[in-house]
């Protein structure tokens, strides 16, 4: 083991993760750790048994670098590499580039009628960054997490009085005026607005929206907490009345985990005063509290997409049932194929998902389907996994969850921990079904597809049954970097089943799961046909 | 802008923290401007509360200390001996660079520098004696500092040196600074062979008269106009001396034929045009004279003085008197001459940061690009630095301009408030001394300022702030 601070040398998070990627490896390296020294990342040291004595008198604004090396002149090798490329990175950023302002004050000076501002450093900063940017007149989108409830509050109030958007805390994604804003989607500009308290259900609705010929007006991220009851909802009634106003809007769709019951209760109220037509999916929420509301109910992110579009497109708002009931003929038939490929053993399904509101709502979907399901996320105490690192019977697995991000990017950024766990739950006889989600856009992983089409290869090679059904939806349109069709047909050659939703993916899975098991219930049955 | 008139605009972004999402934005052709962002320094909430509460009257007060380093007009007027002009000069003190030190805790270079001014004044035979005498109570020690005057490197004034005096005509306050000495072995990086104490016996013979003679022929010589028209030469007047110099030399030598002897005038002309830093013994006392004019203003959070000793950098500020702030002097990042590497190096010495306090020396590097060559820097690098400092700076200088920035006027004035919720540090271009005494210079370069001093400093600050009330 070996520790070195630099003292005062700040780098980005994302800068380090990507210099400890690479150190980690080089043979020999059992661990390593390059972190800025701060309370949380001393937390993760400690736990993964990083912290040392020799980083004691360390300060905030200094560098930390652990090496777990199976010997001292790896671990000099490494420490060495690691100068190498840190000093690299600094290198780039100085030589090529002109100047940039270190503050706020300087950029507005440069830029005086800036209209927002993007924030995406340490949560705890966040806030003194966002306050100024208010106070000079600028919509603040915040993609920092870890800001604490208090200060959103301060600062959404604040925003409130002078009219302005804050978007976030923990707001991923947004469109503002057709422009992608971190992670989101390169959609058709449309009459349909949409308000959202969570990140990728935007993105799902808002690509459904876009690859079915409708577009976007504008997508405001308000981010998750905001419904919650200290919040009480703040932005995403000024995000509403905003769209409520805005020519450019026809339609307003609004999707959010469950609101707390008496945020969900205002909301419902407000919507009472809006003009135009509201489609409102909040995942999870009781259908009744609906009743007798002018809100149109969605049960997935998809039926709102569907419903939003025919009613852009002034058709009656059921007008995509039919093409609903032709999937569903298509599901069937995949699912008969994909069952008589099966060994008696296998019957379990394993979801990895990506992004959060995908896994929250593959949850709600095979509740009716094959009944609950394990999760790291589960709303149920019953069926919450005692180990996230262990699937159980039926497990869907919220990659995005604090358990597995910390010290790391995104699990929509970086793919390795998923790829790691697709092998491991192909080692598994009794996995029938592995589904997953593909995130596109700005800000996800550039070449989804060439990281993942080894990995299916792999997976099946180590399958003790060989015969694993490969699922996956793709959240995203032709015109992300990545490009939707170009992605789904690399994945569809590695014999991967593509679906055009979360919604539709879930059911395919469920489909083949659900069959499986009247199969064995069959042959458990002795007065069966078989 | 009320959300819906967003709605009807070009989006224009400040984009603070992940590059990434710049880059996307730039892809889709939105006007983005990314903010270099860094972490604060680390202080309690305390401090930054009382500090934030009185924030309109700290920049009120800011704004006083800012025009008084603005207005200041440093002359050169005389040169005399050090015991008969400093204030509180005595025989048995020695003046040194950085904040108070006591013999115990100083550095090698410094303790060479003491040894040879004793050998100089004559209270010591030799180095061993020299030694037993400065570790005795006869010595007083002193930082420069705090008598109107400023050091290179060890920065040692004894009794008998001849000093420079400087004149802030505007406010009537004087400074003071000893000849320099010139490169190779010096007393100022702490060497004291019977070379070194020669030449400072000629230095306080012959040269001191004839410059004097010639300074008082002249009256006075405008410093601020030879700096002012050095920074459009390529000198940054710390690290670089060249083109100030050569003005100067254009100005004092035909006083110097004239009131002097050929032969005299010869050797004294060709010492100054021999030694390119000649001038930094008058760019400092000039920055230290037009900076004293601003102490003592209540409540400003402006620096006026930065200053190493070897072992701790200290600084003080305008609203906090007399008070140091102190913390670790940093060892500098520096291209070393051949055969020495950074394990040779000293800590940060001298008070010839008073020059960057000034607005000068490495805040004015985009004047001086072939000072960043020592780092293996590039001239946009220099560029990048001085713009950097306009960001911890209160204003920006009337006179002292810089032609690759379109002749914008230096970043003058460091507000430890800055400095302290941006997280950046002063940047400082400075020699490097062997750590140990009598080698001498071993490289230069650049550092940054460490970040101790000024967290201490601003609760300096909030702590007189609050006795106010």
């Amino acid at each position: 083991m070996k520790g070195k601070i630099k003292r005062g040398e700040y780098f980005d998070s994302v800068t380090l993760m990507l210099v400890a990627k690479q150190i980690n490896g080089i043979e020999g390296i059992a661990d390593a750790a390059v972190v800025m020294n701060t309370e949380e990342n001393r937390s993760i040291l400690k736990s993964s048994g990083l912290l040392i004595s020799d980083f004691d008198d360390a300060k905030a604004s200094d560098l930390l670098i652990c090496l777990k090396a199976e010997n001292d002149e790896v671990a000099e090798k490494a420490m060495l590499q690691v100068d190498e490329v840190l000093e690299k990175v600094r290198h780039s950023i100085r030589d090529t580039e002109d100047f940039l302002p270190k503050s706020q004050e300087t950029a507005l000076g440069t830029m005086p009628d800036a209209n927002l501002a993007l924030i995406s450093i340490a949560g705890k900063y966040a806030t003194n960054e966002a306050m100024k940017a208010l106070k000079k007149g600028l919509h603040v989108m915040i993609f920092s997490d870890n800001v604490p409830i208090e200060d959103e509050i301060r600062l959404k109030k604040y925003a409130w009085g002078k009219n302005l958007l804050v978007m976030g805390p923990d707001c991923g994604t947004a469109i503002i005026n057709g422009i992608p804003l971190a992670f989101a989607n390169v959609v058709n500009r449309g009459n349909i607005g949409i308000v959202a308290a969570s990140g990728t259900g935007l993105q799902e609705i808002s690509s459904i929206i876009s690859n079915n010929g409708a577009g976007i007006s504008q997508a405001i991220g308000t981010g998750g907490r905001d419904v919650k009851k200290e919040v009480g909802g703040i932005m995403f009634f000024a995000a509403l009345e905003a769209l409520n106003r805005d020519e450019n809007t026809e339609i307003i769709v609004l999707v959010s985990k469950p609101p707390a019951p008496e945020v969900l209760k205002k909301i419902l109220e407000k919507i009472k005063n809006i003009t135009k037509p509201v489609i409102a999916i909040f995942l999870g929420a009781d259908e009744k509290l609906f009743e007798g509301s002018k809100a149109i109910s969605a049960k997935t992110l998809e039926e709102a997409a569907f419903i939003a579009v025919s009613l852009a497109q002034k058709k009656d708002k059921n007008s995509f049932q039919n093409i609903i009931v032709k999937r569903q003929k298509r599901i069937r038939e995949i699912a008969l194929n994909e069952v008589n490929t099966k060994t008696k053993e296998q019957k379990y399904l394993r979801g990895l998902f990506c992004g959060g509101t995908l896994c929250e709502e593959a949850q709600i979907i095979f509740k009716d389907l094959i009944g609950d399901v394990y999760s790291n996320m589960s709303s149920r105490e019953k069926f919450q996994l005692k180990d996230s690192w262990e699937s159980y019977r039926n497990t869907v697995i919220d990659m995005g969850g604090d358990e597995f991000t910390v010290g790391r990017p995104h699990p929509m950024i970086d793919y390795s921990l998923r790829n790691r766990r697709i092998l491991k739950e192909a080692e598994d006889p009794e996995v029938a079904v592995i589904l997953f989600d593909v995130v596109l856009g700005y800000g996800s992983n550039m070449e989804p597809a060439k990281e993942l089409v080894p990995v299916i290869k792999k997976a099946n090679s180590i399958s003790p049954t060989g015969q694993i059904s490969f699922v996956c939806s793709i959240t995203g349109t032709e015109h992300d970097p990545q490009n939707r069709n170009d992605v789904e047909k690399s994945l569809k050659k590695a014999g991967v089943h593509v679906m055009e939703s979360n919604a539709a993916a879930c059911e395919l899975s469920g489909l083949i799961i659900k069959m499986l098991s009247d199969e064995i219930s069959k042959k458990e049955d002795p007065h069966g046909n078989k | 802008m009320a959300i819906n008139d967003l709605f009807d605009k070009d989006l224009k972004v400040i984009n603070i923290g992940l590059t990434s999402f710049k880059d996307s934005l730039e892809e889709v052709n939105v006007n983005v401007v990314q903010v270099d962002w860094k972490p604060p320094a680390e202080i309690d909430e305390k401090t930054m509360e009382i500090i934030s509460s009185h924030g309109s009257y700290i920049e009120k007060q800011n704004e006083k200390s800012l025009k008084k380093i603005l207005s200041g007009t440093p002359f050169l007027i005389d040169l005399a001996k050090a015991i008969d002009v400093i204030p509180g000069m005595k025989k048995n003190m020695i003046l040194h660079a950085g904040p108070p030190i006591t013999w115990d805790r100083m550095c090698g270079p410094m303790r060479g520098a003491i040894i040879g001014a004793l050998i100089y004044e004559g209270m010591a035979e030799n180095p061993e004696e020299a030694e037993k005498i400065a570790n005795s109570n006869e010595i007083e020690y002193s930082p420069c500092h705090e008598h109107s005057t400023v050091g290179p490197m060890a920065g040692i004034v004894s009794a008998s040196m001849p000093v420079f005096i400087l004149k802030n005509e505007e406010y009537g306050n004087h400074a003071y600074c000893t000849m320099n000495e010139g490169l190779g072995k010096v007393l100022r990086y702490g060497a004291f062979s019977k070379e070194v104490i020669g030449k400072l016996r000629w230095m306080e013979a012959v040269l001191y008269p004839a410059l004097k003679r010639a300074v008082r022929e002249l009256s006075k010589i405008d410093l601020k106009n030879i700096i002012a028209q050095a920074l459009h030469m390529g000198d940054e007047v710390h690290n670089r001396n060249r083109a100030a110099t050569s003005l100067f030399y254009r100005q004092i030598a035909p006083a110097v034929i004239k009131t002097n002897d050929t032969d005299i005038a010869v050797e004294v002309l060709e010492f100054i045009n021999g030694n390119d830093h000649f001038f930094l013994n008058l760019s400092m006392p000039a920055c230290k004279v037009t900076l004293d004019a601003a102490r003592n203003i209540k409540g400003s959070s402006v620096v006026v003085a930065m200053t190493r000793n070897g072992t701790d950098f200290g600084i003080q500020l305008s609203g906090t008197g007399d008070a140091w702030f102190v913390g670790p002097a940093p060892i500098p990042d520096a291209l070393f001459f051949p055969g020495y590497t950074k394990d040779d190096a000293n800590r940060d010495i001298g008070d010839s940061s008073i020059t960057e306090t000034n607005g000068l020396g490495g805040f004015a590097i985009a004047s001086s690009p072939a000072i960043v060559q020592f780092v293996g820097g590039t001239a946009k690098d220099a560029l990048n630095y001085t713009q950097e400092m306009y960001e911890i700076a209160v204003g920006e200088n009337n006179i002292y301009q810089i032609p690759s920035l379109n002749f914008r006027g230096t970043p003058t004035g460091i507000d430890v408030i800055e400095v302290v919720e941006k997280g950046i540090l002063p940047f400082i271009d400075t020699g490097v001394a062997h750590k140990e005494a009598g080698i001498g210079q071993v490289g230069a370069g650049v550092l940054s300022a460490p970040m101790e001093p000024f967290t201490k400093a601003l609760k300096g600050l909030a702590e007189s702030l609050e006795k106010k009330k």
